[in-house]
C-alpha cells in the first residue's frame, strides 16, 4: 500500500530522515512517534510531496510518487493536521467536500457526500450550513477528518490531529476515530509524540530518533521488548510496568495446581483435605479434570447432617476466567465480583489453574517493587 | 451663499467630479498593481520586506515635489496628476496586502496545500478571502488620503477642486478655498462609507464574526 525505500531528506547539509524503509500494509494503522526533530513530520510530509524527496523513493499503491503530478496525489491522499485548518469563510459543508469542488463534482454529489460523512460522526445536518467558528474544537476537528474521507481516499495522513484537543475530547475523538478507520479499513499514517495515543491507536508503531527508524513493532511488541534504552526511556518507566500486565495473560500468573477434589469425595474426607492444605474451599472436578463446582467450609458446616457427599452440596455455575484472558480484565472482573478467586479453565472447561486475590497481590507488590523474576519465584515458592 | 452658487455653482459640479475621477483612477490603478504585487510579495517574504521599505522611503518624497518631477517627464494635465496620486496609493494597499495575506493562518493555507490546492486555487480561494478585511481597510486609508492630495493635481493642471483652493488663495478670497475644501472632505467621507460597505459585502460570511469592521 505505501512502501517506503531508502528514502532520504536532506535539507543544506542536515540529515532529517535517513535511509528509511517501511512497508505499510492496507488498512494499517501506523503511528510515527518520536522527539521533535527525529523526522517524523517530514517522512509524513514527503508522502504527499509537501516535503520533496532528497533520495529513494515512496510508492503508493505501487505506484511511485515522484511521477505523479504533486496536486493530483495530494487529492488522492487523505490530509488531517494538528491547526485543523477548516476553511473557516466556508462552511461546513463547503469545508467537508473541498476536495470534491478542487475535482470539479457536482452540487449534488457534493450535497450527498457531505450528508453521508455527517452521519459518520453523528453530528445533525443542521451542521452543514455553519460556519467553523460556530463548532467547538472537538467538533471542528471531526470536520477536519471528515474532510480527509470526502473523496473516499485509500490512505489518510494525520499530523498530531487530536493534539490540540482537551484530553477528554481527545480521549472519545481517538476511540471514535479508530472505530471509524476499522469500519471504513483506511491505510492511517499518524504522526504524534504522546506515546498513549500511539499505544491506543497504531496497529504498527514506528518509533523515530534522528531520523533513522529506532524500533517498528506492534504496541505489544515494544512493549514487552523495547529494542534499547532510548526506547525504554522514550516509553518511560510506568508504562513499561503498566505495559506488562497489560500484555500478561491468566495463563502466565496463575498457581498452576489449584486444590481440588473428585466428585464423589465425602465431605468428610473433603475436610480433611481442608485442613491439611489450609484452605477453607475446594474447587470440585470430574475424572477429566472438568470444573464442576466449589465448597466451602462454611456450606460443609450447615449441611453435613443433610448430606454425604460433595456434589450434594456444591455451588455450580461458579465464575471462572480463560487461560487466554489478559490479566488486566481479570484483576477488574476479580475486583469487581468481590471475589476471592477466579478457578480458571482451558476451552474444555478444564481446570487449568487458578487466580486468587494473593496472586494478585505478589503481582501488585512485584510491579511496585521488583521486576517479573520475583514473581516467579514467589509462584514457584506458593506451590 | 446664494450669490456664490450662482457664479460658481456649475463649475463646482465640473470640479468636484474632475477630482473624483482623478482620485478614482488613481486608486483604481494602485489597487490593479498594489494588491497582486502584495500577492507575489508575500511568496517571497525575504524581498518583500525590503522592497516595502523601499517604497516606504519614496513614499517620504513630498507630494509637491513628486508632482513636479512629473512634469518634466509627463508634462501638465491629468495623465501626471494621476500617475502621480497612484503612485502614493500604492504603500498602504501593497503593505496590507503583504501583511493581510501573510497573517492568513498557516494550517489553513498548509491544509489547502494537503488537500490539493494548486498555488493559484490556494490564492483564489483561500488566501485572498481571508485578507480581504485587511486588503479593504489599505484601499480605504489610501482613498481618504488620495482625495485630500488630489487638491495638489491643480498645481500640474490636472484640474480637480484643487484648483479652487489655488484661486483661494492667489486672490485672497477665503470663500472660494472654502468651496475647495469642504466637497473634498464630503467626498472623502463619501468614499469612506461606501468603501466600507463594499468592505461588508466582500467579506466571506464566516469572517464577519471574527473580522468586525468599524
Amino acid at each position: 500500500m505505501l512502501e517506503f525505500k531508502n528514502v532520504t531528506k536532506r535539507y543544506d547539509g542536515k540529515t532529517a530522515v535517513k535511509n528509511l524503509n517501511l512497508n505499510i500494509k492496507k488498512g494499517e494503522f501506523v503511528c510515527f512517534i518520536g522527539p521533535s526533530g527525529c523526522g517524523k513530520t517530514t517522512t509524513m510530509k514527503m508522502v504527499n510531496r509537501l516535503i520533496g524527496i532528497s533520495g529513494g523513493d515512496i510508492l503508493v499503491e505501487g505506484k511511485n510518487i515522484k511521477e505523479q503530478d504533486a496536486v493530483e496525489l495530494r487529492r488522492s491522499i487523505g490530509y488531517v493536521i494538528q491547526q485543523i485548518g477548516l476553511m473557516p469563510h466556508m462552511t461546513i459543508k463547503e469545508n467537508i467536500v473541498l476536495v470534491g469542488t478542487l475535482l470539479k463534482w457536482s452540487k449534488e454529489k457534493k450535497d450527498q457526500r457531505a450528508r453521508e460523512l455527517l452521519k459518520l460522526v453523528d453530528l445533525p445536518e443542521e451542521y452543514l450550513n455553519k460556519y467553523p467558528h460556530e463548532l467547538s474544537g472537538g467538533q471542528q476537528q471531526r470536520i477536519g477528518v471528515l474532510r480527509a474521507l470526502a473523496a473516499n481516499p485509500p490512505l489518510i495522513l494525520m499530523d498530531e490531529p487530536f493534539g490540540a484537543l482537551d484530553p477528554i475530547t481527545r480521549d472519545s475523538l481517538q476511540d471514535e476515530f479508530k472505530k471509524l478507520q476499522k469500519e471504513l479499513g483506511k491505510t492511517i499514517v499518524f504522526v504524534t509524540h504522546d506515546m498513549d495515543e500511539a499505544l491506543k491507536l497504531g496497529d504498527r508503531i514506528v518509533i523515530m530518533k534522528d531520523g533513522e527508524v529506532v524500533q517498528a513493532d506492534t504496541p505489544d511488541e515494544i512493549l514487552r521488548n523495547p529494542a534499547n534504552e532510548f526506547v525504554e526511556e522514550f516509553l518511560g518507566k510506568d508504562r513499561l510496568i503498566q505495559g506488562r500486565p497489560d500484555v500478561t495473560t491468566v495463563e502466565q500468573i496463575m498457581e498452576n495446581k489449584p486444590i481440588t477434589v473428585p466428585v464423589g469425595t465425602t465431605l468428610r474426607d473433603a475436610i480433611s483435605i481442608m485442613r491439611d492444605k489450609h484452605v477453607d474451599s475446594l474447587l470440585v472436578v470430574d475424572s477429566a479434570n472438568v470444573l464442576k463446582g466449589f465448597i466451602d467450609i462454611e456450606s460443609i458446616n450447615l449441611n453435613h447432617k443433610k448430606a454425604k457427599v460433595v456434589d450434594e452440596i456444591m455451588e455450580e455455575g461458579i465464575y471462572t476466567v480463560s487461560h487466554h484472558s489478559l490479566l488486566r480484565d481479570t484483576i477488574h472482573k476479580i475486583l469487581r465480583r468481590g471475589a476471592k478467586y477466579a478457578p480458571v479453565v482451558d476451552d474444555n472447561q478444564r481446570l487449568v489453574g487458578i487466580v486468587t486475590r494473593a496472586t494478585l497481590a505478589n503481582l501488585v507488590y512485584d510491579t511496585i517493587w521488583g521486576d517479573g523474576t520475583e514473581l516467579e519465584e514467589l509462584t514457584q515458592a506458593a506451590e | 451663499m446664494m450669490e456664490f452658487f450662482a457664479t460658481h455653482g456649475n463649475d463646482l459640479l465640473i470640479k468636484t467630479w474632475e477630482h473624483l475621477y482623478i482620485s478614482l483612477a488613481a486608486i483604481l490603478l494602485g489597487v490593479l498593481v498594489a494588491i497582486p504585487l502584495g500577492i507575489l510579495l508575500s511568496r517571497v517574504p525575504n524581498f518583500a520586506d525590503r522592497f516595502i521599505s523601499f517604497i516606504g522611503i519614496l513614499q517620504t518624497i513630498p507630494s509637491l515635489a513628486i508632482l513636479a518631477f512629473f512634469i518634466p517627464i509627463l508634462g501638465v494635465g491629468k495623465l501626471p496628476a494621476i500617475l502621480a496620486l497612484f503612485f502614493y496609493s500604492l504603500l498602504p494597499i501593497l503593505r496590507n496586502t503583504y501583511i493581510g495575506v501573510r497573517e492568513v493562518d498557516k494550517g489553513v493555507v498548509e491544509a489547502g496545500r494537503g488537500m490539493g490546492m494548486s498555488n493559484w486555487q490556494s490564492i483564489m480561494k483561500v488566501e485572498f478571502p481571508m485578507a480581504l478585511p485587511v486588503i479593504m481597510a489599505g484601499v480605504r486609508l489610501s482613498t481618504v488620503y488620495l482625495i485630500g492630495w488630489a487638491t495638489l493635481a491643480a498645481f500640474i493642471g490636472g484640474g480637480g477642486l484643487g484648483d479652487f483652493i489655488f484661486d483661494g488663495l492667489n486672490l485672497y478670497q477665503p470663500a472660494l478655498i472654502i468651496a475647495g475644501t469642504v466637497p473634498a472632505t464630503i467626498l472623502a467621507l463619501i468614499a469612506d462609507r461606501s468603501l466600507s460597505m463594499i468592505e461588508n459585502k466582500l467579506t466571506p460570511e464566516g469572517l464577519k464574526n471574527s473580522y468586525k469592521t468599524a
